[in-house]
């Protein structure tokens, strides 16, 4: 099956017509494209800019830089969403994909090993500090998240690993917990203090915290489990 | 400030050009690799538009895994069509000792 869908997409890719639904989706793409620039040059100056509100606001975030303040605190539930769409990501990838598979061969040399060995630790200590920082400086669960990823992807490439467990059991949890995390702050905060994801602003560093790591391992797990592919399984006997 | 503003118009033609090679470079290998080159210099772009949290999100994501992810593929259709090729091969061997038998 999937062998037949790449043939159909070489055949594709050597197909250069101007059909009519391809001058469709030209046309549409192009007044997409015309449409946000006249968006974009006639744009108001004097919009009601929030950017002072969300400055003043800081203090109370529980986070000095306002980006994650925004991304955790002021818009917390957008966040929520993002951390399931990628969790519904690798749902997806796992009910198409047939069998994970790392499709490129990589030189089996005791270089690129040894360097993978030393390159990950150090990474996982980077992808920590980029959380921690999130809170002062530019970072957090996303940026960490990626770097962790990066390492789940160089280990499964150099290393020709591939998670074979019958039952992926933390895996699963591994990928679910940011969405636990972040859910459980939620409902749990609906009760406490009547809003969803209303911080206290004393305890709000904590829950930012606790729900940033979650996120990040999610996130790192998810984005090496989408470039590996496919539900993991054990193998099965020849 | 004369040579800030030449970096970011450098910066701008050097996304353009990359940009539209990749789209229309017929080699996938080639526009793999541009697209790599086109996100590192997006996140570029970002540090200067003061957004170092998104230059270090498309450094990341959009660069370095989305081109983990198009190599994988790209293996994955190479391999395919080298599969179909042989197989077109090994067809028209046959159809030509079938001739030659008859």
């Amino acid at each position: 099956m999937q062998d037949r869908d790449f043939n159909r997409a070489l055949q594709a890719d050597d197909d250069t017509r101007l059909t009519q639904s391809r001058l469709l989706v030209l046309a549409l793409a192009t007044a997409l494209v015309a449409g946000l620039a006249a968006a974009a040059i006639t744009f108001p100056d004097d919009f009601g800019r929030l950017a002072p509100l969300a400055l003043d606001s800081l203090p109370r975030s529980g986070v000095l830089n306002p980006v994650t303040a925004v991304l955790l605190n002021y818009r917390g539930y957008d966040t929520l969403l993002e951390v399931v769409v990628l969790l519904l990501a690798i749902v997806g990838v796992w009910a198409i994909a047939p069998t994970p598979r790392i499709w490129f061969k990589t030189p089996d040399t005791p270089v690129l090993a040894t360097f993978v060995r030393l390159l990950l630790p150090l990474m996982m200590v980077v992808a920590g500090y980029m959380l921690w920082l999130g809170a002062d400086e530019p970072g957090g669960a996303f940026q960490g998240g990626a770097v962790l990823g990066g390492v789940g992807v160089l280990w499964a490439a150099a290393v020709v690993w591939l998670p074979r467990a019958g039952r992926p059991f933390w895996l699963r949890l591994l990928l679910g917990a940011g969405v636990a995390a972040f859910v459980i702050a939620a409902v749990g905060l609906l009760f406490l203090r009547g809003n969803l994801l209303q911080y206290p602003p004393e305890q709000a560093k904590t829950v930012i915290l606790v729900i940033e790591s979650a996120a990040m391992f999610s996130i790192g797990a998810t984005l090496a489990m989408l470039f590996i592919g496919g539900y993991p399984r054990r193998e099965e006997a020849k | 400030m004369m040579v800030v503003v030449w970096f970011d118009v450098t910066l701008v033609i050097i996304l353009l050009v990359c940009g539209w090679l990749a789209l229309t470079t017929p080699n996938l290998l080639r526009a793999v690799m541009l697209f790599i080159a086109f996100g590192l210099l997006v996140a570029l772009a970002w540090v200067r538009l003061q957004a170092p949290d998104v230059a270090l999100a498309e450094a990341a994501v959009g660069s370095g895994l989305t081109g983990a992810l198009l190599l994988s593929t790209l293996s994955a259709m190479q391999r395919a069509s080298q599969k179909r090729r042989s197989r077109m091969e090994a067809m028209q061997q046959s159809t030509k000792e079938e001739y030659d038998a008859g």
